[in-house]
């Protein structure tokens, strides 16, 4: 059985119709990456699957159980965290409490635990866990909110565009820790307007359109696909 | 020594006004409403321990319990009775609705107790302070010290619990507290609990200065203290203690003050809100207000 089941849903932002039905799954320990261009449809995704909108039709499973009309705040004390697009820290809040914030739904001792994990991992947050999250450079507010979202102990992590507006040494250093976390349990849906780096780490990818699923397969077959090749890849 | 009377007159107005300044702050912080059935709380406070007091006779400790536990479930049966149903609606239907709730309860009271005030005793009587030739008001301590305490309380609350941080949380970007896992609808009750419940405090001093209570005494208040909000920058948790304190002196000593022998007393609400214009005009976002960054 799939941890996330995503089947035929269709979302409409205010009158657009954003999501033509899409259906995709994505299984324990994978990778799996949704790309496609501006306003395919990539964040709506996320933000249905993650309760902020509702599909009008269709139905999302997370690990065996219903959750298309489960509430947002609910869907993360299910195990599903979602690290939003443009990164969100909550700026006026130190490091630290941002992090706490990400174990809102977690008790006290767990959250130590989640948190010595998340400062082993990214160390420039530890040494700024008093400052204020509004005050750090574009890399490292990725970083926290990253951490954030991995404070809830998540069976399934989902990244909104974590490379945006990052340079290409940091880019890298994300892809690394998005490997990395996935190497130790958490599964990842990811995505991505980077597309060569977001299947390079993949295990499978489907590419959206207008709302809608036009081409999926592995990483590997997506990377060598000349639809994709011209489209995503630049050549 | 009548400028440190007066200096404690300003302190005790500006008590009261901070007071019900941070519930207008915090309301505005989390769902950008102005909560203008706010001041109205404080009437009701006035009436319960008016209710408990001079006519079922119990003591002034009561009162003070009825009126700020009445005062807090107000609040969070405001919201949940007449502001959730329109989480999603214009914020235009919010404020109007607001100003609707406020007029319910202005005419509520008027039709359960009458159009004439309420006379009641003060509730802490304690003999005022005499330090060599100056005597200072016991009432005006007592109200100084009350706010003072009740601001550390909000402000270790805000700052040290879970559920206070998860209110900065959600009065910063919503839509991210939602992915933290955190209830923005528990949290915007906890909200108006507390914003209400420190309406109670300023309600039970605000009784034991005037000692008494009429069904629109929330009003003017209510708008003073939504001055004080915007002066110190709506939004703001300091903001609004600044803004209480700083139109509570002004308004004492624009009532103290003399041009020859013409009291200017007649002057203090027109000063008050002259300040109001000025600021809107000046700097919207007030002392400590921050920048509203639109969001895309």
């Amino acid at each position: 059985m799939s941890l996330l089941n995503v089947q035929d849903i269709h979302v409409y932002y205010g009158s657009i119709y954003a999501i033509k039905g899409i259906s995709f799954s994505v299984e324990e320990g994978e990778i799996v990456s949704l790309i496609g261009a501006n306003g395919a449809g990539k964040s709506t995704t996320l933000k249905t699957i993650s309760g902020l909108m509702r599909p009008r039709t269709g139905k999302i499973e997370f690990a065996g159980a219903d959750i298309t009309a489960m509430k947002a705040h609910k869907i993360v004390a299910a195990g599903l965290a979602q690290c939003p697009e443009g990164r969100r820290v909550f700026s006026r809040m130190t490091v630290q409490e941002n992090l706490e914030m990400g174990a809102y739904t977690r008790e006290n001792a767990e959250m130590e635990k989640s948190m010595e994990d998340v400062y082993y991992r990214f160390p420039r947050l530890k040494e700024r866990y008093k400052q204020e999250a509004g005050t750090l450079s574009g890399g490292e507010q990725q970083m926290l909110a990253m951490g954030r979202a991995m404070m809830s102990r998540p069976k399934l992590l989902m990244l909104d565009e974590p490379s945006m507006g990052l340079a290409p040494l940091l880019v890298e250093e994300i892809f690394e820790i998005i490997g990395e976390l996935n190497r130790s349990g958490t599964t990842v849906l990811l995505v991505e307007q980077n597309a060569q780096m977001a299947l390079s780490i993949s295990n499978r990818g489907y590419v959206l359109e207008t709302g809608r699923i036009v081409i999926s397969g592995t990483g590997d077959e997506l990377l060598r696909d000349d639809k994709v090749r011209r489209a995503y890849l630049g050549g | 020594m009548i400028f440190f009377q007066q200096l404690l007159n300003g302190l005790q107005l500006g008590s009261i006004y901070a007071l019900v300044a941070l519930g207008y702050t915090m309301v505005y912080g989390i769902i950008l409403l102005l909560n203008f059935a706010h001041g109205d709380i404080i009437m009701v406070g006035a009436y319960v321990s008016w209710v408990v007091m001079s006519r079922l006779q119990l003591g002034p400790i009561t009162a003070v319990f009825a009126s700020v536990l009445m005062c807090t479930l107000l609040g969070v049966v405001i919201e949940k009775v007449a502001y959730a149903p329109l989480r999603s609606a214009p914020r235009l239907s919010l404020l109007i609705t607001a100003i609707g709730v406020s007029y319910f309860l202005e005419n509520g009271a008027q039709l359960i107790f009458g159009a004439d005030g309420k006379n009641m005793n003060a509730i802490f009587s304690i003999p005022n302070l005499t330090i060599g030739s100056v005597t200072l008001s016991s009432t005006a301590l007592v109200t100084l010290a009350v706010t003072i305490v009740a601001m550390i309380g909000l402000l270790m609350l805000v700052h040290k619990t879970k559920m206070g941080k998860a209110m900065r949380a959600v009065s910063e970007d919503m839509g991210a507290a939602q992915l933290m896992g955190i209830s923005v609808n528990a949290t915007i009750s906890f909200t108006f609990a507390i914003g209400s419940l420190l309406a109670g405090i300023g309600s039970v001093l605000y009784s034991n200065i005037y000692q008494m209570a009429t069904p629109t005494m929330g009003s003017m208040l209510g708008l003073k203290a939504f001055v004080a909000a915007v002066l110190g920058g709506i939004g703001s948790i300091p903001g609004a203690m600044i803004g209480g304190f700083a139109v509570g002196f002004i308004e004492t000593f624009v009532s103290a003050a003399k041009i020859g022998q013409q009291s200017l007393s007649v002057w203090r609400d027109a000063v008050v809100f002259a300040i109001l214009i000025i600021v809107l005009v000046v700097k919207p976002t007030g002392i400590m207000g921050h920048k509203v960054r639109e969001k895309v």
